[in-house]
């Protein structure tokens, strides 16, 4: 990058910066002007000597060719005046406009141009730099810059020509009166470099410590769970506390300096007026000097104040500017960077790679110089599967981090497939090979971005919605003028053809024959019949689920057995495993105005109560759940899990109740306050028969409900129509999940393994209805969370490695990257894996030596150094591979 | 059957016999009645435990698995007995698996409610040293038998 931000700004922006130049320069003849109009005004108008009146027009020497009256003279000078006042002020705001759009521009090209750096980073700058020093770097630290590089050429041009122009203006008047004016200038012009030199060394102290700040709390985020299993908060406390006392230090340090700048400089400006008063009153008490010219001389100096004030101004602005940007600049130039055109350079064919893979005398280094890998010769074919196994700290993941091209060795060449593998652009590296190691990442985006991430390299076709294609387009030209990319993120990315599809349809399948092999079916699938989607843009789907509704529904009537199970939703009977509100509603709430928790206080579901002779009823057995829940839990402590768990009523509530209870008999529940009605009330519709066995909910008390439910269904008023959508079992149910709108009904309490016996059920009809893929597909959809957090963590490697297959790489490297995952499972995707990379290359880094068995070759390594190399009954010969690759040292 | 029922199935198992009503009706609701269809396990030997059950209804058999694979039922269990406590007491996996031998109706307790239940009363646990003992001798009469045998 540029050495200084003056370069930087000369080398994108010199036309911008020429334009604001001569706009500032064109704006002044204009100024003199606006400064020598009020003296013709005052002497050739005003003073004027009518005698001379009707005369010719004639200003600044120019005739204008017509005659004038006095007062007319004087009207055509003031519109003159006023038409200049609008000139001036249209001149300083295009030019300030201007400046803000240069800056911007900059700003923008700037930011772009560190974070293109950051993704050319060689691996190892990662260990010395983090996370949070990077993100303010980019984000807060150049920010400023935006501002001073709009002003940098354009404002000391103009506060400087003004002030030329005005010093030009009263020499003009009176050279002496000029002079005084500037006499103090010199001094300025000494001292303030030198105050100022201190600053920026604090300023350079100050940008420095607050980097390590942010760099302390980021450590901290990650590191929270060391401090509470630790218990160390209180050291973390102590040591930001004293991050923050450098900086308070640096700052106040800073000020001080800042604000005696500013003594100094405001002293040196008084000083003016007192040699003006001292040595010109002097003059003029003496006769040589006319009172006049003094008074104009102090008005002069006035004058000169503001643009020498800004000059000043800008002069630290630059200097900040100047350090923020070293600075800045200086850790975004590591050593090894990634070459560029490494990056942008596009593939000539799309051939895949073949031939071999050959290691010539490879090594790679440590910090310490000690051989991590140590003198690596090995050459296999690109359609073999290898092996690699030894002990941790032979060496064996660098190795296999040096394949990937993950890290460059320290000498030694490596050569894949015809090309040098160091030289070898990214779209070589990323897309005909892949590896999975320990620091694969999830993005917090949904499942199938994830999994197609690494078939997105570059803008395949636009964005298929045209009109957000169109407005992408009108942003083209301004990304152009901040050297952005002109690349459309909302396109279409994903590269169908590398997959082996063609279009959506074909990649889900793809998807889905991928997730198999990575083991993820199952759970991709669990997380579609828990996702929920849009009938009306998934029409397919749709009417599938209602197919399996119909076929389950049919599936349990038939069978004694699995009647048990599910309680399905009818409109003319009682759920019994149902809380008496679901039972009531009969529907799915789409908004919280029918919150089960809350019915007690609805003054619909109240009136319907009313209409249905239900409500002193409610009232009873609300009263009844009141006693026998403060029966059960008035012993617990409030803190109880039981509470959660089981309690109709929270323990802060509880105190409630029993008051209640208290004062108010079960024969007198006339004498309940109102709020206190809402609360018992509410108790009931939380009640499932089936679950909490308190006798309550009769089958005398169903058939009310149900009476209840033909009411509250017919009156519900159009504005709450919305809020609801009532059961039928004849379409789908908008808010609820794939698996609820299926089954269509509640799983029974009470019935063992109730949940598996079902899901095997759901699996069969699913299978039936040929829905597995349009489920799994939903399960696409689901949003994993910031970094995967709603996966565990071996669902994030499954779909690390599911990544890595689904783009068909030529070579594929697995490293530890599938720590997490059972043993045998790993081993099992291994045998599915090694069959589908038949004729390409796989290299993997076994953990078990007796799977070597399932490769060609076999690689083993120990101490960094490769000791054989062969099939792995030539390698296991003797005493066996496992003894082979023991270090006795350890 | 409504929890006040439960209740009194639960007074006629003998551990629960002097415990005093409120607190077997915390218990009734704290805890999961269930059906275990017949041939469905109650819990599989091995597995870690985490409840014990109180038969309410039907039958059991009680079938431990042996080293060479065999499996050999030992016992049955039946109405107001309870099963499944010893894995939730010393924390071991299940030393055997119950298997419904007809449709079974049980009480899940948890085991946190199980250990609360008997820090709580002593009398509880004076009952299950009982139980315990009388399983313990039954087993070495069984053990004496079964080699008087060989």
């Amino acid at each position: 990058m540029e050495k200084s931000i003056f370069k930087y700004i000369l080398k994108f922006s010199s036309r911008q910066q020429v334009t604001l130049t001569l706009m500032a320069i064109l704006s002044f003849p204009v100024l003199y002007i606006f400064y020598e109009l009020p003296k013709q005004i005052i002497n050739g108008a005003i003073q004027g000597d009518p005698e001379t009146f009707p005369q010719k027009a004639e200003l600044f020497g120019l005739n204008l060719g017509f005659s004038v009256d006095h007062i007319q003279w004087l009207i055509i000078l003031c519109i003159l005046f006023l038409i200049l006042v609008v000139i001036n002020q249209a001149f300083k705001y295009i030019i300030n406009v201007y400046k803000g759009l240069t800056g911007e521009r900059m700003l923008r090209r700037l930011r772009y141009d560190l974070y293109s750096r950051v993704l050319r980073f060689p691996r190892g700058t990662f260990k010395n730099m983090s996370q949070g020093e990077i993100i303010p770097m980019i984000t807060a630290e150049v920010e400023p810059l935006g501002g001073f590089i709009g002003d940098a050429f354009a404002q000391p041009i103009f506060q400087g020509g003004q002030l030329l122009v005005i010093l030009g203006f009263l020499f003009a008047q009176n050279p002496f009166m000029a002079a005084a004016a500037v006499a103090l200038y010199p001094i300025q012009l000494y001292l303030i470099p030198k105050l100022q030199m201190k600053v920026n060394l604090l300023g350079k102290e100050r940008v420095k410590r607050v980097r390590t700040l942010s760099d302390r709390i980021g450590e901290t985020v990650q590191g929270v769970e060391e401090v509470h299993v630790h218990d160390t908060s209180r050291r973390e406390r102590a040591e930001f506390s004293y991050q923050l006392s450098g900086i308070f230090d640096v700052r106040y340090k800073i000020y001080r300096q800042k604000f005696f700048i500013k003594f100094v400089n405001n002293f040196i400006q008084q000083l003016g007026p007192f040699f003006f008063y001292s040595i010109g009153g002097y003059l003029v008490i003496k006769g040589e000097l006319e009172v006049g010219t003094l008074m104009a001389a102090i008005a002069a100096h006035k004058d000169l104040a503001s643009p020498w004030k800004e000059l000043l101004g800008y002069y630290q602005k630059q200097a900040d500017s100047k350090i923020k940007y070293d600075q800045v600049i200086s850790q975004f130039e590591p050593v090894d960077m990634i070459d560029e055109l490494a990056q942008t350079e596009e593939p000539k064919d799309d051939n895949g790679l073949s031939g071999d893979l050959s290691l010539t005398n490879v090594i790679l280094n440590d910090d310490q110089e000690t051989a991590i890998v140590d003198g690596a010769n090995i050459k296999f074919s690109l359609n073999e599967s290898v092996a690699l196994v030894g002990i941790p700290g032979s060496g064996r993941e660098d190795l296999a981090m040096l394949l990937a091209r993950l890290i460059q060795p320290s000498s030694g060449s490596i050569n894949l497939g015809g090309n040098d593998i160091s030289q070898a652009p990214e779209s070589l590296t990323g897309r005909r090979m892949s590896y999975v190691g320990s620091g694969g990442y999830v993005f917090s985006s949904s499942l199938a971005d994830n999994l197609y991430y690494g078939l997105r390299h570059k803008q395949i076709s636009e964005n298929p919605d045209s009109e957000k294609a169109k407005e992408f387009k009108s942003t083209i030209s301004t990304s152009v003028a901040s050297g952005n990319s002109t690349d459309d993120p909302n396109a279409i990315w994903t590269d169908y053809a590398a997959a082996g599809a063609t279009d959506d349809d074909s990649l889900v399948e793809q998807a889905l024959r991928v997730l198999e092999i990575a083991d993820l079916t199952d759970d991709v699938y669990q997380l579609g019949l828990r996702g929920t989607i849009d009938p009306d843009t998934k029409k397919q789907t749709t009417d599938l689920v209602l197919q399996a509704r119909e076929s389950f529904i049919q599936k349990i009537a038939n069978d004694k057995d699995l009647a048990n199970l599910v309680e399905s939703f009818e409109v003319n009977s009682y759920n019994t495993n149902a809380t008496v509100g679901e039972n009531l509603i009969f529907g799915n709430p789409t908004s919280d105005e029918f919150d089960m928790n809350h019915l007690g206080n609805h003054s619909y579901v109240m009136s319907v109560l009313d209409k249905a002779g239900l409500k002193d009823k409610m009232l009873h057995t609300g009263y009844q759940v009141a006693a026998t829940m403060v029966e059960l839990f008035a012993d617990l402590p409030p803190d109880h899990e039981f509470f959660q768990q089981f309690s109709f009523i929270s323990s802060e509530e509880l105190p409630d109740f029993q008051a209640i209870l208290g004062r108010v008999s079960k024969e007198h529940l006339d004498q309940l306050k109102e709020d206190e009605v809402a609360k018992l009330i509410g108790l009931p519709f939380l009640l499932v028969p089936a679950r909490h066995r308190l006798g309550i909910v009769t089958e005398e008390f169903q058939g009310e409900i149900l009476k209840a439910r033909k009411i509250f269904s017919e009156g519900l008023p159009e504005s709450l129509k919305k809020d609801i959508e009532f059961y039928n079992s004849n379409q789908y149910i908008t808010g609820a999940t794939l698996q609820d709108n299926i089954l269509f009904g509640k799983i029974a309490y009470g019935e063992a393994e109730s949940a598996d016996r079902v899901g095997k059920i759901l699996a069969d009809v699913i299978a039936q209805i040929g829905l597995r893929k349009a489920i799994v597909s939903v399960g696409l959809d689901f949003n994993v969370g910031i970094s995967g957090s709603r996966l565990t963590l071996a669902q994030r490697q499954k779909l690390i490695l599911a990544r890595s297959i689904i783009k068909n790489p030529d070579v594929l490297i697995i490293s530890d990257g599938l720590s997490a995952i059972e043993s045998n499972i790993v081993e099992t995707i291994m045998k599915k894996l090694v069959n589908e990379m038949k004729g390409r290359c796989l290299l993997w880094i076994v953990p078990s030596t007796s799977q070597a068995s399932y490769f060609d070759k076999t690689i083993a390594m120990k101490k960094g150094k490769i000791i054989k190399f062969g099939s792995f009954e030539e390698l296991n010969s003797g005493d066996g591979l496992a003894k082979l690759i023991e270090d006795k040292n350890k | 059957m409504s929890l006040n029922d439960e209740v009194e199935l639960l007074r006629q198992v003998p551990i629960f016999a002097n415990i005093e009503p409120a607190k077997l009706k915390l218990l009734a609701f704290t805890s999961e009645r269930l059906t275990f269809r017949k041939g469905l396990d109650l819990c599989v030997q091995g597995d870690p435990g985490d409840a014990a059950f109180i038969i309410i209804e039907g039958e059991a058999d009680i079938i431990i698995e042996m080293a060479n694979g065999d499996s050999k039922t030992v016992s049955q269990i039946g109405k107001h007995q309870i099963v499944g406590e010893i894995s939730i007491l010393c924390d071991v996996p299940r030393t055997a698996t119950v298997r419904a031998s007809s449709d079974v109706v049980v009480l899940r307790i948890s085991k946190d409610l199980f250990f609360r239940l008997v820090s709580e009363f002593p009398q509880m646990a004076v009952q299950i040293l009982r139980e315990l003992a009388a399983r313990l001798e039954q087993t070495t009469a069984q053990l004496a038998k079964s080699l008087g045998n060989n």
